[in-house]
């Protein structure tokens, strides 16, 4: 089956620094793809890229079969900022009802967001008033509510606690279950087991394009932190021997 | 342009404000609370023999120019908010497009600010005894026209704001100069001729020309109609200004 995402050469430049220097890879259908690196690494920009808001330099974004940004993406396409980006004068309800609304669900599929990302007890507050983590679920229920083909999530996770981080893996592997692709962003290293594939990027490179088992296979450790760090060390040691 | 896109953000923006109450209550007590103000500074000054009184004259201009001031910034500041808080960004990757949301802004703010100056003209003409030919919901009309152009200019300007600071600087750039030269204070055809001719750029001096035309007659003329044209028409220029400014995509 053809890929959700195919990135080819992509390179981008945020002012005067290049932020990514020819990116490459594919991201399979019905999986959760975790985007893994340190921050400032360009996992942002390229998220931006895929959801077509990114100025890009040159090389090619495919998303779902169309050129990044095309307008028939966007009914398709779900993006979660890495800054919550829900109206805090707004309650949690008012805001996914108004971004279900925007792709024309009903108010019931707003609800049915809500209770996913368990808010169901906070849908009339303001979101305002609600703490960091709250609000960055708030955020997840707005991009999750067109029920999308592909969602694409800055990282989700930042700020939740143990067991509410497990509920929200277990609802996007349910989702990637039932055919959705997920490419999920982390700067957190024990979140990268979770995923089916990995991207691992440092300074705007692909270090790693693969499942976290081959990633293992291939560094001889267990701990994917400690593969990182070998495949990063490794990828150092060979610039340094062609400067 | 989506009708249900731009219904369903219309009411959402009304929605935001309606969660402000203090907002609502200073949009809607303030303007009355000036032409109060106005009442009593005019009333011992003697009107001259065949014109309309100071405070008619005055407080029929002022009832434009409350919404014009107060909804410019409101409006700058409200999509300010949108770009800096990354709502924008994440609207201009689902279906909405870039007109849904400014018309959104123009018809919730305008809505908003004819409210305002009903209110206000309601205080005005009922309790301050304000006195004009014409009819008082013209003076609404063209009040409400006058919102739409100053969120227009609103969100034409938040483009070029990176900060609210800066943001709220635009309103002397843009608001003072076109009530200096509007023909409240000298009257236009008293001013050097390019005096004259910066105020007949300026929107604002048609929205004043038009209110002072329902001041004198007690039928909407024909030049009031062409000025309320010239002020909505002011106000869709901005409004597809604005537009340009919106990118899906930045750097």
């Amino acid at each position: 089956m053809e890929d959700a995402i195919t990135i080819r050469d992509l390179v981008v430049d945020r002012g005067r620094r290049r932020v990514l220097h020819g990116i490459g890879c594919a991201v399979p259908r019905g999986s959760v793809t975790g985007l893994l690196g340190p921050s400032g690494s360009g996992k942002t920009t390229l998220m931006r890229a895929v959801v077509g808001v990114q100025v890009v330099g040159s090389g090619s974004v495919t998303v779902l079969g169309q050129p990044a940004g095309t307008a028939a993406l966007r009914r398709r396409v779900g993006y979660l900022t890495q800054a919550p980006s829900v109206y805090a004068d707004l309650t949690v309800r008012e805001n996914a009802r108004y971004f279900s609304a925007l792709h024309g669900r009903r108010a019931a599929d707003a609800d049915r967001a809500v209770a996913d990302v368990g808010l169901a007890g906070a849908a009339h507050q303001l979101v305002g008033t609600l703490s960091g983590g709250q609000r960055s679920r708030a955020s997840l229920a707005c991009a999750l509510v067109g029920e999308p083909e592909l969602i694409v999530l800055d990282e989700p996770t930042v700020g939740q606690d143990p067991v509410l981080r497990a509920d929200l893996w277990a609802r996007f592997h349910a989702l990637a279950a039932a055919g959705t692709t997920l490419l999920v962003s982390s700067h957190v290293m024990d979140e990268a087991a979770r995923c089916d594939r990995l991207l691992l990027i440092r300074q705007g490179r692909l270090v790693a394009d693969d499942t976290p088992d081959a990633v293992r296979a291939r560094t001889g450790v267990d701990d994917l932190e400690e593969a990182f760090l070998r495949l990063i060390r490794a990828g150092e040691t060979r610039e340094g021997a062609t400067p | 342009m989506n009708p249900r896109i731009l219904a369903v953000t219309t009411g959402r923006i009304l929605r935001q404000l309606r969660h402000d109450r203090r907002t609502v209550a200073l949009l809607v007590v303030v303007p009355t609370a000036l032409l109060t103000l106005l009442y009593f500074m005019y009333a011992d000054q003697p009107t001259p023999p065949g014109q309309p009184s100071f405070f008619d004259r005055v407080a029929l201009v002022m009832l434009g120019i409350f919404p014009f001031i107060i909804m410019f910034l409101v409006t700058s500041i409200a999509m300010l908010r949108e770009r800096t808080t990354g709502t924008l960004e994440r609207l201009l990757t689902t279906p909405l497009g870039r007109l849904d949301l400014l018309f959104g802004y123009g018809v919730a703010f305008g809505l908003a600010g004819a409210a305002q100056a009903a209110v206000a003209s309601a205080a005005a003409y009922g309790l301050l005894g304000l006195d004009t030919a014409g009819s008082a919901w013209l003076v609404v009309l063209i009040a409400a026209v006058n919102a739409v152009l100053a969120v227009a200019l609103g969100l034409l300007c938040s483009a070029f704001a990176r900060t609210e600071f800066q943001a709220v600087q635009f309103m002397p750039v843009v608001v003072l100069p076109q009530l200096l030269l509007c023909g409240l204070f000298v009257p236009r055809g008293q001013m050097a001729g390019w005096l004259q001719a910066v105020s007949d750029v300026l929107p604002l001096s048609y929205a004043v020309e038009a209110l002072q035309q329902v001041g004198a007659h007690a039928e909407p003329t024909g030049t009031m109609w062409r000025d309320v044209a010239v002020v909505a028409g002011a106000a869709v220029v901005a409004l597809v200004l604005a537009a340009a400014t919106l990118r899906r995509r930045s750097g």
